[in-house]
C-alpha cells in the first residue's frame, strides 16, 4: 500500500469473561476517509473505539493510530474524540470549555474557528447545562476538533438526537472530511452511515460481516425480503430476476431483492405452487443476522474444503 | 518548538485548568455555600456563643485552629471525593484522558481550588475570631496557622481523590458526609479532644484531622504536647497510603468496562 494507514487494526480480539466482544477484527483508515462502523448495540463498536483510544488493552492483535501504539500521548495530540453518552461540567460556558481543551494541543484552531465549525458561535456564552441535546453534542464535537486533529473518533455522535439536529452534526462531520481529516464513526443508523461514509464496516457479534462502499452495503442491507413456501429448489430460485441473496428458513424460502417487482414477476411466472407469500423490508438487525449466518456458512464450507 | 515556548504552553494549561476548575466549583451554590458558611457558623455557635469561657477563656482561639481544620477538609474532600466521582461517572474524566491533557493538571487544578476555598474559609474565621472572639495572636502565629492549614489540605485531597475514584457519583455525597462529619467530631474539631475519654482519645490517632489539628494547635501551645514531627510524619504516611489506594482505583477505571 502506498499511503500509510492513519488507523490500523490487525486481527484484534477482546473478551470480557466468557463474552467475546471482538473476534479477529482488522481494519484500516486512510487520510481524509470517513469510515462508518455499523452495528447493532453490543456488536463491539465501542469496544473497538476504546481499544483504538488506548482505554483498554486487546487480548491479541495489534493496533496503531498515526503509527503510534493506541493511547500513546503523541497519538493523542493528533486525534479528537466524542465518547458515547458523556456529560461535561454544566456550570462552565461553551467558550470556557473550548478554550481549556484547546490549550492541550500544540496547534489548536482559534476559538472563533472552532465555534464556527461546530455552529456554536451564537452559543459561546451559554452554560453547558442550558443547552439542548443537539447543542451539547456540538460542544463535544467542538472539543473533538479544537486541536486540529488528523483523525477524529466519533462514537455514536448522533444517538438520541432528532432528525434536524442530526443533520446539523452531519454537515459538521462532512466539512471535516473535506479538510482531509480522517473520521472513524460508529452508528447503528444505516442512514447515517450512508450519508457520511466512504466505506462501511458492518460489525456483528464482534466480527466484521461485511465491508464496502455505502452502495455495496445497501445492496446487501437494502431491498426487501420475499418469503414464501414452494417445492422449487434453491438453485432454481437463485436464478430468478434480480435476486441478490437466497436463504432457506425452515419450510420457507427467502429471496432478497432490490428490484422487488421484477423478482416477484419472474417468481410468479415460474412458481405455480407458491404459498404464504409475504414481502417485508430488511431491517438492519435482519441484515446482520443474515450476513453473519451467511458468513458462518461460507466459513464452514471453506473449512470443509480445506 | 523551543523549550521556553513549551514551558509557557504547559503553564497555560495549568493556569486555564485551575481557572476553569475554580469557576466550575464557584458557580455551584450547593458546593460554595455550605463549604464557606458551615465552618463559620459552627465557630460562631460553639466558640463565640456557647463555650466562650471554656478552656480558661481560650475557646475562641482554640477553635480557630479546630474549625479551621474542619473548614479546610470540606472543599478538599468534596471537591475531590464528589467532584471526581461525578465526572468519572459522567464519562468526562474519560474524555479528558483521551485528550493530551497532562493528568497532573487535572489534579493540580483541584488542589488549587481546594486551597482557594480553604483560604476564604480561614480568613473568614480569622476575621470573626479577632473581631468578635477577642482572639489575640502574634503575626507569626496568624501566618503559621494559615500556612499549616493550607498545606494541611493536601492529605484530604489525597483521601478525597481515592474516595472519588472508588465511589459511584450518586453515593459519593452521602459517603463523603458519613466520613467527614464523624471523623471531624472524633478528631476533636468540634469539642476539644481533652474532654474525650481516653479510649476515644487513643482512637483519634487513627484519624488524619486529629493530627492536623494538633499541628495547628501547637502554634498556640494548646496541643496535647506530642512532638510535631510525629503528627506530620503520620499525616504524610496517611497521604501516601491514600495516594496509593487512589492509584489502584485509577488504574482500575482507566482499564474500564
Amino acid at each position: 500500500m502506498s499511503i500509510a494507514a492513519i488507523i490500523e487494526a490487525k486481527k484484534v480480539s477482546k473478551s470480557f469473561g466468557q463474552f467475546k466482544a471482538l473476534d479477529r477484527v482488522s481494519l484500516q483508515i486512510q487520510a481524509g476517509e470517513i469510515l462508518a462502523l455499523l452495528g447493532a448495540n453490543g456488536a463491539g463498536k465501542t469496544t473497538l473505539i476504546n481499544l483504538l483510544l488506548g482505554r483498554m488493552r486487546s487480548d491479541s492483535g495489534s493496533l496503531s493510530v498515526l503509527n503510534y501504539p493506541a493511547g500513546h500521548i503523541k497519538a493523542r495530540k493528533r486525534i479528537g474524540t466524542i465518547l458515547q453518552s458523556a456529560q461535561m461540567p454544566g456550570t462552565l460556558k461553551v467558550a470556557e470549555h473550548i478554550e481549556l481543551f484547546s490549550s492541550y494541543y500544540d496547534q489548536p484552531l482559534s476559538l472563533q474557528e472552532t465555534l464556527e465549525k461546530s455552529q456554536l458561535t451564537q452559543l459561546k456564552d451559554k452554560r453547558f447545562d442550558q443547552l439542548s441535546g443537539g447543542q451539547k453534542q456540538r460542544v463535544f464535537f467542538a472539543l473533538a476538533i479544537c486541536g486540529n486533529p488528523e483523525v477524529v473518533f466519533l462514537d455514536e455522535p448522533t444517538v438520541g438526537l432528532d432528525v434536524d439536529t442530526r443533520r446539523q452534526l452531519w454537515r459538521c462531520i462532512r466539512d471535516l472530511k473535506d479538510q482531509g481529516t480522517a473520521v472513524l464513526l460508529t452508528t447503528h443508523y444505516l442512514e447515517e452511515a450512508d450519508m457520511l461514509a466512504d466505506r462501511i464496516v458492518l460489525l456483528s457479534d464482534g466480527r466484521i460481516t461485511a465491508e464496502g462502499s455505502p452502495e455495496q452495503i445497501k445492496k446487501r442491507l437494502g431491498g426487501k425480503i420475499i418469503r414464501f413456501k414452494s417445492n422449487l429448489t434453491a438453485a432454481h430460485l437463485s436464478q430468478l430476476t434480480a435476486v441478490d441473496d437466497y436463504q432457506a428458513k425452515g419450510n420457507y424460502h427467502e429471496l432478497l431483492s432490490q428490484q422487488t417487482e421484477a423478482t416477484l414477476r419472474s417468481l410468479l411466472n415460474v412458481c405455480t405452487d407458491i404459498q404464504d407469500l409475504t414481502i417485508s423490508q430488511v431491517t438492519l438487525e435482519d441484515a446482520f443476522i443474515n450476513l453473519s449466518e451467511h458468513q458462518t456458512h461460507e466459513k464452514i464450507e471453506q473449512e470443509k474444503s480445506a | 518548538m523551543n523549550t521556553s515556548a513549551n514551558w509557557q504552553r504547559s503553564l497555560n494549561i495549568y493556569y486555564l485548568e485551575a481557572k476553569t476548575e475554580f469557576l466550575k466549583a464557584f458557580r455551584m451554590p450547593a458546593f460554595t455555600i455550605p463549604s464557606l458558611l458551615f465552618p463559620l457558623m459552627f465557630y460562631v455557635f460553639f466558640a463565640l456563643i456557647f463555650n466562650r469561657q471554656g478552656m480558661n477563656g481560650q475557646m475562641p482561639a482554640y477553635m480557630i485552629a479546630t474549625y479551621g481544620v474542619f473548614g479546610i477538609i470540606g472543599p478538599a474532600l468534596f471537591g475531590f471525593g464528589v467532584g471526581v466521582a461525578i465526572e468519572k461517572d459522567q464519562g468526562w474524566l474519560a474524555v479528558k484522558q483521551c485528550s493530551p491533557m497532562p493528568i497532573s493538571a487535572y489534579f493540580m487544578a483541584r488542589i488549587l481550588t481546594a486551597m482557594q476555598f480553604a483560604l476564604l474559609i480561614i480568613l473568614s474565621l480569622f476575621i470573626t475570631g479577632a473581631l468578635f472572639g477577642d482572639v489575640v495572636l502574634t503575626t507569626g502565629q496568624w501566618a503559621a496557622t494559615l500556612l499549616v492549614l493550607l498545606i494541611g489540605t493536601l492529605p484530604f485531597c489525597a483521601l478525597g481523590l481515592w474516595l472519588g475514584l472508588a465511589l459511584k457519583g450518586q453515593s459519593a455525597p452521602a459517603v463523603v458526609n458519613l466520613i467527614y462529619l464523624p471523623m471531624s467530631f472524633l478528631s476533636g474539631l468540634w469539642i476539644p479532644i481533652e474532654l474525650f475519654s481516653s479510649v476515644l482519645q487513643s482512637f483519634a490517632w487513627l484519624l488524619p484531622p486529629f493530627h492536623l489539628a494538633q499541628l495547628v494547635l501547637k502554634i498556640q501551645g494548646l496541643d496535647l504536647g506530642h512532638p510535631w514531627f510525629i503528627h506530620a510524619g503520620i499525616l504524610t504516611a496517611m497521604s501516601l497510603l491514600f495516594l496509593l489506594l487512589a492509584r489502584r482505583s485509577f488504574k482500575r477505571i482507566s482499564e474500564a468496562k
